[in-house]
């Protein structure tokens, strides 16, 4: 019993993490329907921001606990105007060209983040500096702690205060407005350059918190830390229903708890016949199985469609 | 002339890569130096460096062009998942190929005349492993963790071979691959089995989160690794983790060696901290520039033969290679984590090294 409850700790929080990067994956779905692939890589350089200017500022004397603050806003900062610019340079350009021309652009503003930040931060794991006393509690046998609980009531914050954006504020109605139709949203007076870059600087403040709490968990930060978490968080977002933000966090949540349970369980199940290296074969397992009988993922509908 | 290296120069093992890149670049550049004379002329040695991204694919891509570039031998790959299938095209070539660090038992047991390595290999490793545990640390019931590489795999397969003929019992087998970052979920069903030691077959950077890991759910156990794990890495990447924690290095400790302590120093001062295999790299050049000066020649087919029974006094041991192409009397040492530093508690099978 106290196995499979720290079992279902363990995919909860693992799945939190895929939550909170699947947000921002989704958002940016549901407004322009475009697969940002370079968000895993917003996420590593979030972390990367965040840890040297906390180094910096520990050197200069602050505060450990403003020092995490202010290093997370510089971080958030940072990835607001690295958001903005890869909108701006890599895909303003290519909105009216066929679908599949962002895609790859997508993925080679990837490798090109990846690669810069091999250049700056080197090809070393950083391990992150544990500041603030990070309290372990045990409930019912299953162990947790601080980071982790606040990693969980960060990814549910984020997803209702984007709820809160996209449905009840004058910026969130446009958003509505150009994920439904940009030229009609145009022709009603909205700029809709204005509304996909502050879509892609939510995003990516989003990533940025993602990257620090992620490196917070393991105790690490390293410039290739972001493409295995994209690719999970974007699998994470397809299960829920890409797009929607309800189903980037059930699908989130979904993916880490099949992941842990699959990992701690099959073996026994299957008799030893299979072993946790089918760890991610269960996952996409039941990817496949979702999309064959629901192909828009199990809450699927795009933002806009709710509205 | 021409010297091909490869190692993971990207991903998450690029740190190691760089380092072995490195070890290979300064030999090169020192035999320059020196003006090594080889049939009686002096040599000027090129390197071209590959990125074989550790994965197993794109290594036969890159042995291809580095055969098409014409290197007279390659110091690489780095590990034994690339350095396997790419041996297939330097033997098919006829194109030395030295490995600094692939420990897997296969690569040499290919019947290849080309294929050779400056380490001991996993059987040795692994053996040495699974005995210390069972004997020195008196290990009764063992979890293993793979991370289904030809190294990882590999390497857990023979430790768990000699940990059972020592009479432990091994309660969990659990895997993970080379790109995790995550092992609450194996390490938890572990957990349930109560091990008195968890031994891990992969590298660093699953590694040292997994020792972190292990801690912070309250797994009471020794935590045991290869010489995937035997890194300064390992010891940011753990924390306080890290401490007690153990791991093997085929070699003799660097500081024992009669060249280690001057490679170290001027090593860092060129390159910053050694990561890993930088000194078997160094060695690898040494031992196949040995073999040109003997035969006299830098054409592959001239000093192939001169490889076997040639003898280098090296910065990691004394290199001298068997039929098959293994290192002879390879040494291997056990380290353990004592005071966030890795102390060297004990060494097996070594062949001293002349003085130099």
């Amino acid at each position: 019993m106290e196995i499979f409850l720290q079992q279902i700790v363990n995919g909860l929080v693992q799945g939190s993490v895929y939550a909170l990067v699947a947000l921002g994956y989704t958002m940016v779905y549901g407004i322009l329907g475009l697969i940002n692939f370079a968000h895993g890589e917003v996420v590593m350089i979030g972390a990367m921001l965040a840890l040297s200017s906390l180094t910096a500022m520990l050197g200069w004397g602050v505060p450990p606990l403003l020092a995490v603050l202010l290093s997370m806003v510089l971080a958030m900062l940072g990835c607001m105007v690295l958001g903005y610019s890869i909108e701006r340079i890599a895909y303003r350009p290519l909105r009216h060209a066929p679908r599949l021309a962002p895609l790859i652009t997508a993925i080679g503003v990837s490798i090109v983040l990846q690669n810069l930040a091999m250049m700056i931060w080197g090809r070393e794991y950083h391990s992150f500096p544990q500041l603030i006393a990070n309290n372990t509690h045990t409930v019912g046998g299953a162990i947790i702690n601080d980071i982790q609980i606040i990693i969980f009531i960060l990814a549910l914050a984020i997803m209702a205060g984007l709820m809160v954006v996209v449905h009840r504020t004058r910026l969130g109605r446009a958003m509505r407005a150009v994920a439904e139709d940009q030229h009609a949203a145009q022709l009603m007076g909205v700029d809709i350059n204005r509304v996909i870059s502050i879509t892609f600087m939510l995003g990516s403040a989003m990533a940025a918190i993602a990257g620090v709490m992620v490196s917070a968990n393991y105790g690490l930060a390293h410039y290739y830390m972001g493409f295995l978490l994209g690719l999970k968080a974007f699998t994470a977002a397809v299960l829920g229903g890409i797009g929607n933000l309800r189903g980037a966090m059930l699908g989130g949540l979904l993916l880490g708890l099949i992941e842990s349970l699959g990992a701690g369980y099959i073996g026994d199940i299957t008799g030893g016949f299979l072993g946790s290296n089918y760890q991610d074969v269960f996952a996409f397992f039941v990817l496949i199985t979702v999309l064959v009988f629901r192909p828009s993922g199990l809450l699927g509908e795009r933002i806009a469609e709710r509205a | 002339m021409r010297i091909g290296a490869s190692a993971p120069l990207t991903g998450p093992q690029a740190h190691l890569g760089k380092d072995n890149e490195n070890g290979t670049r300064m030999a090169i550049d020192d035999a320059n130096a020196k003006g090594v004379m080889i049939g009686g002329r002096k040599a000027r040695f090129e390197l071209i460096s590959e990125d074989d991204q550790a994965d197993p694919k794109t290594a036969t891509i890159v042995a291809q062009k580095l055969v098409d570039n014409k290197v007279s031998g390659v110091i690489g790959h780095m590990n034994s998942g690339t350095s396997i299938p790419a041996s297939k095209i330097y033997n098919d070539n006829g194109i030395v190929q030295i490995s600094p660090s692939a420990t897997a038992v296969n690569y040499t047991a290919q019947g290849f005349k080309t294929t050779f390595r400056v380490m001991a290999n996993d059987a040795q490793q692994g053996h040495v492993l699974g005995e210390f545990a069972t004997k020195n640390l008196a290990a009764k019931n063992i979890a293993v963790i793979d991370d289904r590489t030809a190294y990882g795999q590999g390497l857990a397969d023979e430790f768990i071979k000699a940990a059972q003929a020592n009479g432990a019992q091994i309660v969990a087998h659990e895997y993970t691959n080379d790109k995790a970052m995550d092992f609450t979920a194996v390490l938890t069903a572990i957990k349930g089995r109560k091990p008195d030691l968890l031994f891990y077959g992969g590298m660093v950077p699953q590694g040292g989160p997994m020792a972190k890991q292990v801690k912070a759910l309250a797994l009471n156990l020794k935590f045991m690794t290869g010489d995937g794990g035997y890194t300064p890495e390992f010891i940011t990447l753990a924390g306080d983790a890290a401490e007690g924690a153990y791991a093997s290095l085929p070699g003799v400790p660097l500081d024992k060696m009669p060249g280690g302590k001057e490679f170290e120093k001027r090593f860092v001062a060129k390159y910053g901290a050694i990561q890993l295999y930088a000194p078997y790299c160094y060695d690898a050049v040494n031992i196949m520039i040995a073999a040109m000066q003997k035969a006299g020649s830098v054409d592959p087919v001239k000093y192939l033969p001169a490889l076997v029974g040639t003898s280098y006094d090296g910065v990691t041991a004394k290199i001298q290679f068997d039929e098959k192409g293994d290192l002879q009397g390879g040494a291997i040492t056990v380290y353990q984590v004592q005071g966030g530093k890795w102390q060297p508690l004990e060494t097996l099978g070594a062949i001293a090294p002349a003085a130099h």
